[in-house]
């Protein structure tokens, strides 16, 4: 769509709304004349795949919730029912926490992709740390959500991880005792934990929103890591850029269309998928009384649990332990001030990036699975020698993005 | 009103006054948000004290009462158990219960008020899962050195059958012991001693 067609105003109903209402002016803006670098390739599908399993989630749980009780003589039973008796309730619930998990690689992969491209620098620091924000988001909702069944996992699990915050020095037996509402997890832990489940993706929706203006404002980056803004032709259009609509929008319809297929397969044959999506002891109801024999968080939380059981008590104080979990995560908020690179994408640094960025991969991979086991001597070593990797990938980047040599880069997109 | 009528420095007083009284506002009005978060009158209550009859226990066995919505064990400990105990106190980080995690009438060498009756709350001092009860003497599993006691299963931890903790494992400090007292030769009151009534 050219800029002189967008200035006419059309007839009839869209006339009538346009001049109360930007249709127009905001299509053109975010879609119809929305320049995208034409080199984005596989690995930029996995925004907008988040959004659409966003969407699947809100949906899927503004169903479940018709039927659930968030009370802790009835929530387990009611999710029975919901397997059960409710028709097709099965297939709701399915989705709903197959999507938890897919939610998660879709958006593990997002962030890779984020680091590989080195979308967090400048101009992009906002639209970077707004993601991050999303990502905690995410956890919180995960978190409140897994206690909702009320079954044993979820029930030890929320009690280990809200014991953390009584690891906080004088304040912290109080703080846990207030976030439960109770001495223990109870039925007023569950109750909010329901209502913030249900009230956090809207600030997640709210943070979806923000990360897609602040996009708009500096542009896609591409796995070149360069500006199409650059490069303009006597119309005011990157050369390297096609419009958002309709070129990615069928792409992107495209990558959905993979995405469901492989959705659709793990919901319909292995929703549970071994134990990890949905794990063993939580298909018994919760027990205040007994923990289940192994106990883990599920598995996108962890790498960060893996963390936390590898630092050592110090000073009697699991404190330090729950600092470096935390850090973990919050260290990412200041990524784009440690990458002193003077090339953005992962094309054109050098070997010290990439190997880092490798390791970095594989330590959270690593992690993730030390997280699942239960803890040994020797998973004890590999989980502190994998964090000490995890954080030097952030530590050291000011010094080996310094350091290497990187290629030049091209003036104009490669391919 | 044209621009050179402004009083700017009046305007600054009462933008300055007006946020002021605004955020005072802000500050009460959040104390029933946040307030409301603590346990409730009815969570609260449930802190009631519970019995515990140990009249029917089985010499090594474990009894579980349920106390503000935790597990409290009573463990009737055999003379075995006991005799073994203070051969634990080299591998122990606090064998004579320094840290305040008893009332002052359980800080003596078996942790309890009778020596063969302990009384203790049920979670783990680390991150709260509740440990796994192992009485057996040198199991496979926890080495010929086990004396009967828990193990953690959430994050390994270990204690030995007065509730105290091992050196080396995540568990900070020794398990908590409730208030407690005997109404009569076979019932434990837990959640409340002598010195409360």
């Amino acid at each position: 769509m050219s800029a002189e067609t967008a200035q006419t105003t059309p007839k009839g109903f869209l006339g009538w709304v346009d001049k109360r209402f930007p249709v127009i002016d905001t299509w053109n803006k975010h879609l119809g004349d929305y320049y995208a670098p034409k080199n984005m390739g596989f690995w930029s599908l996995f925004g907008s795949l988040a959004l659409v399993v966003l969407v699947l989630q809100i949906v899927t749980g503004l169903w479940l919730a018709m039927s659930y009780k968030p009370a802790a003589a009835d929530a387990f039973a009611s999710v029975e029912y919901i397997m059960r008796d409710v028709e097709w309730g099965w297939l709701l619930r399915y989705m709903h926490s197959t999507g938890a998990s897919f939610f998660f690689i879709v958006v593990y992969l997002h962030m890779f992709r984020g680091l590989m491209w080195g979308s967090y620098k400048k101009p992009r620091e906002l639209l970077w740390m707004i993601g991050v924000l999303l990502y905690l988001a995410m956890m919180a909702t995960a978190f409140f959500g897994y206690l909702l069944p009320w079954g044993q996992m979820s029930y030890w699990g929320a009690q280990v991880i809200v014991n953390l915050f009584a690891a906080v020095p004088k304040v912290g037996e109080g703080l846990s005792t207030w976030v439960r509402g109770d001495f223990v997890i109870s039925d007023a832990t569950l109750n909010r934990f329901y209502a913030l489940h249900f009230f956090v993706p809207f600030l997640i929706a709210a943070l979806v929103f923000l990360h897609i203006v602040a996009l708009h404002r500096v542009g896609s980056t591409n796995p070149d890591g360069i500006e199409i803004k650059e490069h303009k032709d006597e119309n005011g259009k990157p050369l390297d850029g096609i419009p958002f609509h309709p070129y990615y929008t069928v792409k992107d319809t495209m990558g959905l269309v993979a995405f469901l297929a492989i959705f659709a397969a793990v919901v319909f044959f292995a929703p549970d998928f071994g134990g990890i999506f949905l794990e063993p002891p939580n298909f018994q109801p919760a027990d205040p009384l007994k923990t289940p024999p192994h106990i883990a968080p599920v598995w996108y939380f962890t790498p960060y649990y893996a963390m936390l059981r590898a630092v050592p008590p110090i000073a009697g104080s699991q404190f330090p332990g729950v600092v470096v979990m935390f850090a973990a995560i919050l260290i990412m908020f200041l990524l784009p001030w440690l990458d002193r690179s003077p090339v953005r994408s992962m094309r054109y640094k050098g070997i010290l990036s990439r190997g880092f960025l490798a390791a970095f991969a594989v330590s959270f991979i690593v992690l993730a699975y030390l997280g699942l086991q239960p803890a040994s001597d020797l998973y004890t070593l590999l989980a502190r020698i994998f964090t000490v990797v995890y954080f030097a990938f952030f530590l050291l980047m000011p010094i080996y993005t310094k350091l290497e040599k990187t290629k030049p880069v091209p003036e104009r997109v490669t391919t | 009103m044209n621009a050179q009528g402004v009083d700017k420095g009046r305007r600054r007083v009462l933008v300055a006054a007006t946020s002021v009284v605004g955020a005072v506002g802000v500050g009460f009005v959040a104390v029933p948000f946040i307030a409301s978060l603590n346990p409730s009158a009815r969570a609260r209550a449930a802190g009631a004290p519970v019995e515990a009859d140990v009249s029917k226990l089985e010499p090594g066995a474990l009894l579980r009462v349920k106390w503000r919505g935790q597990p409290i064990w009573v463990v009737y400990r055999t003379d075995q158990m006991l005799e073994a105990l203070p051969t634990n106190d080299p591998k122990l980080v606090d064998p004579t219960s320094e840290v305040d995690h008893q009332p002052p009438y359980c800080k003596n060498p078996t942790r309890s008020i009778k020596p063969e009756f302990f009384v203790a709350i049920g979670i783990c001092t680390h991150l709260g899962c509740s440990p796994t009860y192992r009485p057996e003497f040198a199991p496979d599993d926890l080495g010929k050195e086990w004396k009967g006691g828990w193990f953690c299963p959430c994050h390994g931890s270990k204690f030995d059958l007065a509730g105290r903790v091992f050196k080396g494992v995540p568990a900070p400090t020794n398990l908590v012991i409730p208030k407690h007292m005997y109404t009569n030769e076979t019932t434990i009151l837990v959640g409340q001693d002598e010195g409360a009534a």
